[in-house]
């Protein structure tokens, strides 16, 4: 029997302070008001600091209501999840309670947030995940086992795009991890799995903005020690993380009340090693499944440089950025791209670099436009060109597959430029310039 | 366990805090031990009884009462023939064997011998019994892959040494002894193929510091024409994300002219290295014929691995850097990123509780790069041969802007600086080194007459170019707007190179002087047209034309003919000209 510790000393935010001796760090408590107390409460913490004798523990379901005379039950080991084929369909919280009445599941404990791949393990990714959406597919295809924000502001349908990917793609299992999610939201993306039969391959950890808030730094750690548990069963899992700044907010709250030295507007020194350690997990296992993160950072003020998009920016694969229900082609950007662009068909490169190219042409004659300056014959065909790029290739509401968005590319070319203006290789213009 | 002296008594993440009581050494490698666990840590304060330790791993389950073990010896690499072609973590664990041993997880407290302790390796006698040497003198040679591995003098003994029993040629494993040597006092010191090294402390066995000033061609245009880079000099490109720092890196460590390349990739995505750990193998280098990866050392401490190894992992990277660059050889080191290992300092410093400097960066921020960067460097070694460590640094500013504390304190100790921009990126202008920004103190391998009249165009394009952002087109004289094409063509026909081509991402040295040579003599020509969209359709056309000639393979029949082809296509626009200022006179 494990002593019981009964002596709170400290309570500062959602973190109580006890003398006790024989734990380890990362340890889960449980911790129980005393009996006979008019608000029962009953939650689990961790340690986060061992400390002269003291230990701070972090109370998921937030110090809220806890009296310094409560019960500390240390349980001997770290947090961990069930994992097995029962989990596919069932939603729960950050801390691994069942959100949908469905049973508890208590086999095959698993740790979370264990230890990283080992890189001479990993291989270079080399499947596409077709998604129907030209912007992706085309000008920065998303690859299996990539890390992907989606940097947003509120108000954009994030959450919309990030569904629609998720159905579309070619998987074994969701694991959806959502974070300060509002409740709308989660109806939203339980009814839209739900309605395309997609509910029995995907497993939920949610935690709306309602919940505590330690709850919100277990999810990603819940979700993705799931994944990876699939993965090593040679499942293709995508995993959905929404909204990781909300995590990273609650990253935050905790170290400030800890203490700690903030480094950029009250962010925690170590907000990179935190997101790595998370992000990192997607993998291609050579021989199993594979593990593909596609999340959604929200930027505060639409500031690319906010620290939480930033730090996101320099660990993941690429970014797409969405704006006024677009994904942006200027700033997005899949780094694993050339692993696949390659083999699709030989024009894909060329067609995603000129294209790009004339819509930035065509974005300084806009500009040029706007000010009020005469446009040349040239600047012309760039407005022209520019108006159809966006109606036919940018509008999210179109659905072809590669071979078609290239087509239709090439048209597009065609309807407003000479090969030699477009800047295309002679070879390929010979091949797939459309004739007149 | 009798050599036990310290039990823990407080963990907060990787600082964990212990109680001694004997003599400790700052920096010194300790054991903190739990259950079967073993991790590895460095001790870095020290405060009377009290001593504080950065531990390489992670701490879950660690306990107050654990043991530490104490080492009294600092974190050193082994030095010896096996470390080309292979891959280590910081702590300089060969990876693949860890995942022959523990799979596809890194599994915390496993630590496999550096080198190959097994195998034997071909050695060549070449010291004289008799003969005086002193640290870092020729013992003898093994063959390594396509270099002559030297056997010295391990570089810590003080002072001469007198030859007392060299090996004859033979096979030996890297703990044999080789030899054998006496001190003044008459001691005697055995030598083997392996020495061991602090890798915090800086090799000095040579004789003199030269001044860097043979290029080193990278085969990246803008590069080694604009803002060339020196063997034994140091180099950094900051950059935001996404704008093609590694891209870069990769690039220039498959086809920079240096004998060793070592990649230090130091808290980055795993998935870059992978990259260079999948590709290089297969990879042939063009100069011995062998796979690239027999001239390439990678130290790989990617953003999940331990924070605390990131230090180590660039540190490990330069110590190897010098001991081959003892040999006499020439050996390029790309660190990628030093802003995740500065990250670290401050994760680590934050826990100690230090008080912080700007952006909560410890005040010793500065010193510490400045330190590491002055490790490059061209030395004469005493035998009349050179050998050079080029640093080549990545820099991840936060939100990308390069006021910020790690890319100042960078850019005071380097000799060249690459700036990537996000404007030049996003409009697909790679590399996306910034010419108008970018610096070099380095010589380049063309005329620098013709490299000051290709900046002067540069920078005059630019200013006409904002300028007609005011006043329009129209507004512009067609004068000046030939320039901005000129400027405009120069930047997308020599400055932007194709990295996933074959041929356009690696341009040699004789080509880069041939192309921009003939690039120069266009530029300078006075183009006449008769209005600015002829202008336009003349630069695009002759831009098509250069774009498929940087596509054909030097020398090859399409290279010849496409270089016929711009000169034609420049000599028309030229000969109209002086056509009709002949009819006029």
């Amino acid at each position: 029997m494990r002593t019981v510790y009964t002596k709170i000393e400290q309570i500062v935010g959602n973190v109580v302070t006890v003398a006790a001796s024989d734990v380890s760090y990362r340890e889960l408590a449980q911790i129980t008001s005393a009996p006979g107390t008019a608000q029962q409460r009953s939650s689990l913490a961790q340690v986060i600091r061992l400390e002269a004798g003291r230990v701070f523990l972090q109370v998921f379901a937030g110090a809220r209501g806890i009296s310094t005379d409560a019960e500390v039950r240390f349980l001997g080991k770290p947090m961990e999840v069930s994992f097995s084929d029962a989990l596919l369909g069932r939603v729960f919280t950050g801390s691994g309670v069942p959100r949908d009445n469905g049973p508890v599941l208590t086999q095959n404990m698993v740790p979370i947030a264990g230890p990283s791949v080992n890189p001479s393990e990993r291989i270079i990714p080399r499947r596409m995940v077709r998604t129907g959406i030209p912007m992706i597919d085309v000008f920065n295809t998303l690859v299996e086992s990539q890390k992907l924000p989606i940097f947003s502001v509120a108000g954009e349908p994030y959450n919309q795009l990030l569904s629609r990917i998720a159905l579309q793609a070619e998987v074994d299992v969701i694991v959806l991890g959502g974070m300060g999610l509002k409740y709308d939201d989660y109806l939203f993306f339980k009814e839209t799995l739900e309605q395309k039969g997609a509910l029995a391959r995907s497993v939920m950890f949610v935690h709306t903005a309602a919940d505590p808030v330690v709850e919100c730094l277990m999810v990603p750690d819940m979700a993705l020690a799931v994944a990876e548990q699939f993965a090593l069963q040679k499942k293709r899992v995508l995993v959905l993380l929404t909204d990781m700044t909300n995590y990273a907010d609650a990253l935050k709250e905790i170290a400030i009340t800890m203490e700690q030295i903030p480094s950029n507007r009250g962010y925690p020194g170590d907000l990179y090693s935190q997101l790595a350690a998370r992000y990192e997990k997607a993998v291609d296992f050579q021989s199993a499944g594979s593990i593909t993160i596609l999340a959604v950072t929200t930027m505060p003020g639409d500031d690319v440089t906010h620290p939480v998009p930033d730090n996101t920016g320099y660990i993941t694969e690429g970014q797409y950025y969405l704006r006024n229900g677009r994904i942006e082609p200027f700033g997005s950007l899949s780094r694993l791209k050339q692993f696949v662009n390659g083999k699709t068909r030989e024009d894909h490169r060329t067609i995603m670099n000129v294209m790009i190219q004339l819509y930035s042409s065509c974005k300084e004659a806009r500009e040029k436009r706007s000010m009020g300056f005469k446009t040349s014959a040239w600047d012309q065909k760039l407005l022209d060109y520019g108006d159809q790029f966006e109606r036919e290739m940018m509008d999210l509401t179109v659905n072809v597959p590669l071979e078609q968005a290239l087509d239709k590319g090439w048209q597009i070319l065609a309807s407003c430029f000479e090969p030699a203006e477009a800047g295309v290789p002679s070879r390929l213009a010979e091949k797939f310039w459309p004739k007149k | 366990m009798s050599s036990t002296r310290g039990k823990v008594v407080g963990v907060n993440g990787n600082l964990v805090t212990a109680e001694v009581d004997r003599a400790v050494m700052q920096n010194e490698v300790v054991y903190v031990t739990t259950g079967p666990l073993r991790l590895k840590a460095e001790l870095i304060r020290v405060r009377g009884r009290f001593v504080e330790m950065q531990v390489f791993e992670d701490t879950t389950g660690l306990r107050a009462g654990d043991d530490i073990e104490f080492t009294s010896t600092m974190l050193s690499a082994e030095l010896g023939p096996g470390l080309l072609g292979r891959v280590y973590d910081g702590l300089q664990n060969p990876l693949p064997e860890l995942a022959a041993q523990t799979g596809f997880f890194l599994q915390r407290g496993t630590y496999l011998p550096s080198l190959d302790r097994t195998k034997q390796w071909r050695f060549t006698p070449k010291a004289v019994v008799g003969s005086s040497l002193i640290a870092g003198d020729l013992i003898g040679t093994v063959p390594e892959g396509i270099f002559a591995h030297r056997v010295m003098v391990p570089f810590g003994h003080p002072a001469a040494l007198t030859v007392q029993w060299v090996a004859p040629s033979g096979d030996y494993t890297v703990e044999e002894v080789v030899a054998r040597l006496v001190d003044l006092n008459g001691g005697v010191h055995e030598v083997c193929m392996m020495q061991r090294w602090p890798v915090k402390l800086p090799i000095r066995a040579y004789q003199e510091r030269v001044r860097p000033k043979d290029p080193l061609v990278t085969q990246v245009r803008i590069v080694d024409t604009f803002f060339p880079v020196a063997r034994g000099g140091t180099y950094c490109v900051p950059g935001p994300f996404g704008a093609g720092k590694t891209v870069l890196q990769q690039i220039t460590s498959r086809n920079a002219d240096v004998d060793i390349v070592i990649v230090a990739a130091c808290g980055e995505r795993a998935g870059e290295v992978v990259e260079t750990l999948r590709e290089f193998p297969e990879l042939i280098d063009p100069r011995t014929g062998k796979s690239l990866m027999e001239r390439t050392m990678i130290v790989c401490n990617t953003s999940s691995m331990p924070v605390a190894a990131r230090e180590a992992s660039v540190y490990l990277a330069v110590t190897v850097a010098e001991y081959y660059r003892q040999m006499g050889l020439h050996v390029l080191l790309l660190a990628d990123s030093t802003s995740r290992w500065a990250q670290a300092l401050r994760e680590v410093s934050g826990r100690l509780e230090e008080i912080p400097g700007e952006e909560a960066f410890p005040a010793y921020l500065e010193s510490v790069i400045a330190s590491f960067y002055e490790r490059g460097g061209l030395v004469k070694l005493r035998d009349g041969t050179t050998g050079s460590v080029t640093i080549g640094g990545t820099v991840s500013p936060a939100g990308g802007n390069f006021e910020e504390p790690v890319t100042q304190a960078t850019l005071k100790v380097v000799g060249a600086f690459h700036g990537l921009s996000r404007e030049r990126s996003d409009a697909r202008r790679y590399p996306a080194i910034h010419p108008l920004e970018s610096w070099s103190k380095y010589p380049s391998l063309v005329p620098i007459a013709d490299v000051e009249f290709g900046r002067k165009l540069l920078r005059r394009g630019n200013d006409v170019q904002q300028m007609m952002k005011v006043v329009g087109e129209e507004g512009t004289s067609m004068q000046d707007f030939v320039v901005y094409c000129k400027g405009e063509f120069l930047d997308a026909a020599y400055l932007q190179q194709d990295a996933f081509h074959d041929v356009d991402s690696s341009t040699g040295g004789d080509r880069q002087k041939h192309v921009y040579g003939l690039l120069v003599q266009v530029l300078q020509k006075d183009l006449h047209f008769h209005d600015k969209d002829a202008a336009r359709t003349f630069f695009q056309r002759l831009l098509q034309a250069m774009i498929d000639w940087n596509r054909a393979p030097f020398g090859a029949p399409e290279f010849q003919s496409g270089e016929q082809r711009i000169r034609q296509m420049v000599a028309e626009v030229t000969s109209t000209r002086e056509a009709s200022k002949a009819g006029a006179s």
